[in-house]
């Protein structure tokens, strides 16, 4: 090979390289788009009134963004302060339960050698993919018999076994909980009990945070369990307004309110994220198969 | 950590029974809130059991009647609708999630903006299903935004929208493009932490040895990477076996046009509001057999894993 020929080939790979990084951000570029497009039509639909909204797309945010907001919370027949509450409580509840009791778990079997360890362990895993969804008719009538239908704690008292808040955490342990630290509490005199609320959970808090927010989304929205246990007319979360919403005939819908109902029950879940994306994604490889 | 677990159990105070202390609520909750309800709905599944206006009728033990009856008549049908409405979705999401995640981990290509990309293409992920699909509804409907301004562009005629929910490609064909939009970037960012734990001395030899960008793809990338890609088709699966919100909401339940966007949990679902115990519970055990065998893999690919990172 001469060496003319070998700069012409230097000069392709370079070329190459431009068009595959040019092509690279011209993909990134429409798929961004199509992830944010939607919900910018929402934040913006969700300012203006029906009549405006009927012409077409609304790229500038409008005037009516109280009118609507009042419009929807005052609409009768959806109780939409009753929803936001209900799905605050649920979501809430099931976000602290699910870490603390997680954590616990996953200390236990990390912590402690006993009989049934490493079968606990494997249990949990086989279970950690299981819908909830294939059970839910033993669980709608046991929840009926126990007097629980219509109420809220069938909505987050299972959340106590959650599996795959449990993967992670017993992941997080393995990387950075050292059981020297468990040791000199033990040698300090603090009891067992003691020394996982006082020295492991504040150890615990960064991977804590992040499945607090994964979880407390996930109940926030689910839709198919609270629709069997809820009266979805008096007593609904917001994805059964959503689903009462459109169970109704579109043309006697104000759209302004429409939309806003729907932007209240996005939203918010996209302003936090923004505000800790960055520990959000950091977390979600962490509960998988390491490649 | 073995020389502590050894120093630990050595000493003169046994432990062990904290452990089954730690762990008992979590097997209580599980056993109450979902094995015994488990149990339960597979023990319905072969009784006759159902609301006929206001009386009750049964249980009368039925054997496989509900099972024959299920797979003489609908249940085929829309396991099928389930899995095209999972493929709809999935094969772009795959095809997508390996080639944004192989130019993410390309340190020649050194993309810049990268943690912006991610930010931006996982955010559909967290949200509710339920009020995207009642948003994509909205805007896709025959008086919808999306019609006005194919209206305006001229691409469709006044008075004669394009009806998306009218048609069977249309309906699934929107069904699939937001699972694609809700689980790409979950999709992106696993495979990319996959593609980073492959040694890069790999990658420096094969470049070296003259290799094109997509051989190293192919030969070297995909085949290590494998692990990781049985678990993304695996938990991708279950995720589609559970698909309901998004179709549910989008056809107010009906499944329609022509029920083919029925999936299996809004059969389940009709069953249970129609108050037909039987059948609601022989549904849930064909999904519970099905995922039984799913949930099998994912654990072995999860256990194979821990297993590795201990010869580490």
């Amino acid at each position: 090979m001469n060496t003319s020929s070998v700069k012409a080939n230097e000069k392709s790979a370079l070329f190459s390289l431009h068009a595959r990084r040019a092509l690279a951000y011209i993909v990134l570029t429409v798929l961004c788009f199509l992830c944010l497009f939607f919900f910018y039509v929402l934040a913006m639909n969700a300012t203006h009134s029906h009549y405006e909204i009927q012409r077409g797309f609304n790229l500038l945010p409008g005037r009516d963004f109280m009118k609507n907001l009042s419009a929807t919370l005052a609409d009768s027949s959806l109780p939409v302060l009753k929803g936001i509450r209900n799905s605050l409580l649920i979501s809430a509840l099931s976000a602290l339960l699910s870490i603390y009791f997680s954590a616990l778990t996953a200390y236990g079997i990390y912590a402690y050698d006993f009989r049934l360890k490493k079968l606990a362990f494997t249990f949990i895993i086989l279970i950690m993919s299981m819908p909830t969804q294939i059970s839910a008719l033993g669980f709608v009538r046991l929840i009926g018999r126990m007097g629980g239908t219509n109420h809220l704690w069938p909505l987050f008292l299972p959340a106590i076994a959650s599996p795959t808040v449990f993967y992670f955490m017993i992941q997080y342990m393995k990387s950075s909980l050292p059981m020297e630290i468990v040791e000199a509490a033990r040698i300090d005199g603090c009891s067992e009990f003691g020394t996982f609320n006082r020295v492991v959970l504040p150890l615990l808090k960064p991977a804590m945070a992040v499945q607090a927010i994964f979880s407390f989304v996930a109940s926030w929205n689910n839709y198919f369990t609270p629709a069997l246990i809820l009266d979805s007319k008096n007593n609904p979360t917001l994805p059964i307004l959503i689903a009462t919403l459109r169970s109704k005939d579109v043309a006697s819908l104000d759209m302004g309110s429409v939309y806003m109902l729907i932007a209240v029950a996005i939203l918010p879940v996209i302003l936090v994220y923004l505000l800790l994306s960055k520990f959000i994604v950091a977390g979600v490889t962490l509960g998988s198969v390491k490649g | 950590m073995t020389a502590n677990r050894k120093k630990k159990t050595g000493g003169s105070v046994s432990y062990a029974k904290y452990g089954y202390f730690f762990i008992a609520p979590f097997f209580l909750s599980f056993l109450l809130f979902q094995l015994i309800p488990l149990a339960s709905t597979v023990y319905y599944s072969f009784f006759s059991y159902f609301r006929d206006g206001r009386k009750w009728i049964g249980p009368t033990f039925a054997g496989l009647d509900n099972y024959r009856y299920l797979f003489s008549t609908d249940l085929p049908r829309y396991l099928g609708n389930t899995l095209v409405l999972w493929l709809i979705g999935f094969i772009p999401q795959i095809l997508v999630s390996l080639l944004l995640a192989a130019w993410f981990t390309d340190y020649r290509l050194n993309l810049r903006g990268q943690s912006f990309f991610k930010t931006v293409i996982y955010m559909p992920n967290l949200i509710m299903a339920s009020a995207f699909s009642m948003l994509f509804y909205t805007l896709f409907a025959d008086s919808g935004p999306v019609n006005s301004v194919l209206r305006i562009v001229g691409v469709t005629q006044e008075g004669a929208p394009i009806r998306f929910f009218a048609s069977i490609l249309g309906t699934r064909g929107l069904i699939g493009l937001m699972n694609f939009l809700m689980w790409f970037g979950n999709t992106t960012i696993l495979l990319m932490a996959a593609m980073m734990g492959v040694d890069s001395t790999l990658f420096e030899a094969a470049e070296i040895d003259g290799c094109t960008p997509r051989q190293i793809f192919f030969k070297i990338t995909l085949p290590l990477i494998r692990p990781l890609l049985v678990y993304v088709l695996i938990t991708s699966m279950i995720g589609g076996l559970q698909m309901f919100d998004v179709p549910q909401i989008l056809t107010r339940g009906s499944g329609d046009p022509m029920r083919s966007a029925m999936t299996m949990i809004m059969y389940l679902n009709n069953h249970m509001f129609s108050r037909n115990y039987g059948r609601a519970g022989a549904v849930s055990t064909v999904l519970f057999l099905i995922c039984g065998v799913l949930c099998v893999v994912v654990m072995r690919s999860l256990d194979s894993d821990r297993k590795e990172a201990r010869q580490k």
